[in-house]
């Protein structure tokens, strides 16, 4: 059985009264895009930051390539590559500039003039980094962090902040290092880019994984069911749409009642008539297959972006 | 010493590009050259040396604020968490801020030369070698006494202030734009105690030609112990993450880079003859004849 290339075991962080981390472990093959999902303030980003080395665990294991990322110095940092969450570079600094010099700090390196081309960067290769774009930003960013061709790439929130149409060609740059079997550790708030890039995902709460597999097998946990979204003119009667046919759980959020049902045309059918006889009146109404954020919902009782 | 190049050439280019860098670190010391010329020294050549000491002084100087205050934004933007990542230790960083500055200042000094020569009329270039000693000197341990506010301070705010002050009492007591001669004596004496004292006095001494390598290798040796500290202090205390605070008894490690100049203070305040030195050549400019070297013994 081939060794994880990256193993976290058991971490702990704490920052004055806050428990950042309590008691994170999770393990990521060779050639895996793994995800950490969750909320702000989750722990993702003091993980990522502890594997990076960046932090120090108050207990726990961290092994990256073999390594451990506090301790190894130098060897370690020509192994891994990072686009990190908060960064910047000098103002006046030029884009190969930038990809030359980040080159010059490593033993093996990939060509400057290959990465520039690779990233859509070559018409800005003279431009100071404080006139880029934030997408431009991001894809020197991801230049950067490849320019000594990585064992492991982590992505601490790679499309924060950026358009749709930006982030969805940061998306394509991702797929195209998943299919070259690159290992990446990716953390995300965003469904979508989960659901989309990543071969397994970590959801993690408050400090804690919580749930952990394929997007597919996640998905299953929620026993199969579809998520029926509605909005009523009145408030329903206590526990009357519990009772509908194939309606496993109700939620309330956002003054809308969620409905995880196993039959939804029945479940509709049946609400359709309970309204009718309660005098009351839908107003809106959506279906969707259960999606990675609905496994949060029902672990958790909140949205991921709450 | 290959990241340390790398980073050294990338900082020159970017500062070159800076217009903020090359007012306070071009314009303004010429513009330092011309009003002290104009204003003290009435237009005599026989001044000159001693003025362009002052103002060679200043330019070395400045470096102390543009290298502590980039430092701190560096940290406060991120950008030196980003080189925290890639194999770069933080002597490669601070050990560029200092080369990078020191290429820097000679093109500077070599402008202030020639238009006290061409313009002012110095007849006289003083003993370059040992302008070049203390201006090569001089430039590196200001640059890392930058480095050293950076290191223990939190906030741009909070270095602006520190900056403020230490700047205050380098510019007004050791001679670059007050000259000693006319401050009341104990003034004097606690100027001894200063870094910015020896690098003034030793290049105005240098360029009236009035000091021997003897003197002038005292005042290296002082400016390079003071580096020698204030580096070794900035290495250990250099924080990479804006997040990462310093507390306020850390902040007392600035005096370790003042040690140096507290003992030399002391013996130049019981046994030397610099503030007999400082004062002649203080006279003789009053008189007019600054510009004239007696011999000095090599």
């Amino acid at each position: 059985m081939t060794q994880p290339i990256i193993q976290a075991e058991n971490l702990v962080k704490s920052y004055a009264d806050v428990r950042a981390l309590r008691g994170v472990s999770f393990e990521v093959a060779e050639g895996e895009v793994f995800g950490l999902l969750g909320p702000n303030g989750a722990g993702k980003t003091t993980t990522v930051e502890i594997l990076e080395g960046l932090r120090s665990p108050d207990s726990g294991f961290a092994r990256v390539a073999g390594l451990d990322p506090e301790k190894s110095g130098m060897a370690f940092k020509e192994k891994i590559g990072a686009v990190l969450q908060s960064t910047a570079l000098p103002e006046k600094l030029k884009v190969m500039e930038a990809l030359e010099l980040f080159s010059s700090f490593y033993g093996r390196h990939t060509d400057p003039q290959v990465l520039l081309k690779r990233f859509q960067l070559e018409e800005k290769r003279n431009a100071f980094y404080s006139t880029l774009s934030g997408g431009q930003k991001q894809r020197l960013a991801l230049a950067l962090a490849l320019v000594n061709d990585p064992i492991v790439l982590f992505l601490d929130e790679p499309t924060a902040g950026l358009d749709p149409q930006v982030r969805r060609e940061i998306y394509t740059i991702i797929e195209e290092l998943r299919r070259e079997k690159k290992t990446i550790l990716l953390t995300t708030h965003y469904i979508e880019e989960a659901e989309r890039l990543c071969d397994r995902v970590a959801i993690v709460d408050s400090g804690k994984v919580i749930a952990i597999g394929t997007p597919r097998e996640l998905k299953q946990t929620s026993a199969g069911t579809t998520r029926v979204t509605v909005r009523l003119a009145n408030p329903a009667a206590n526990g009357s749409l519990r009772q509908l046919e194939g309606v496993a759980e109700v939620r309330e959020m956002d003054g809308a009642y969620v409905l995880s049902s196993t039959r939804p045309p029945q479940t509709i059918v049946a609400l359709v008539k309970q309204l009718e006889a309660e005098n009351n009146q839908l107003e809106s109404l959506e279906i969707a297959s259960p999606s990675l954020e609905d496994v949060f919902i029902e672990m958790t009782g909140r949205r991921l972006r709450d | 010493m290959k990241h340390t190049w790398a980073l050294t050439k990338i900082r020159v280019r970017m500062a070159l590009r800076s217009r903020a860098f090359i007012f306070f670190s071009m314009v303004m010391p010429l513009g330092f050259l011309f009003g002290y010329n104009v204003i003290f020294g009435r237009g005599e050549p026989e001044a000159v040396p001693f003025l362009l000491g002052a103002v060679l002084a200043l330019t070395v100087m400045g470096s102390f604020w543009g290298l502590s205050m980039q430092l701190v934004q560096y940290r406060e933007a991120g950008v030196l968490r980003r080189f925290r990542i890639a194999p770069v230790d933080a002597g490669a960083l601070l050990g560029s801020s200092i080369l990078s500055n020191y290429v820097l200042v000679l093109p500077t000094v070599a402008i202030e030369f020639l238009i006290s020569r061409w313009i002012f009329g110095m007849r006289d270039w003083g003993n370059v070698e040992q302008v070049f000693a203390m201006v090569s000197i001089g430039a590196a341990t200001f640059s890392s006494f930058g480095l050293i506010v950076a290191s223990v301070t939190n906030t741009m705010q909070e270095t602006q202030v520190i900056n403020n002050v230490i700047w205050s009492v380098f510019l007004f007591l050791s001679g670059a734009t007050i000259p000693l001669g006319v401050l009341p004596i104990w003034v004097q004496r606690v100027s001894l105690f200063l870094p910015a004292t020896y690098l003034v006095g030793g290049l105005q001494q240098a360029m009236l030609r009035r000091s021997t390598w003897t003197e002038i290798g005292g005042d290296v040796i002082a400016l390079g112990v003071g580096l020698g500290v204030a580096f070794g202090v900035s290495r250990a205390l250099f924080r990479w993450e804006p997040e990462s605070r310093i507390s306020g008894k850390s902040k007392a490690w600035i005096l370790a880079a003042m040690v140096p100049f507290l003992l030399l203070g002391v013996w130049e305040n019981t046994y030397g003859s610099r503030l007999v030195h400082l004062r002649e050549n203080f006279h003789s400019l009053e008189k007019g004849d600054a510009g004239q070297s007696p011999d000095a013994t090599k």
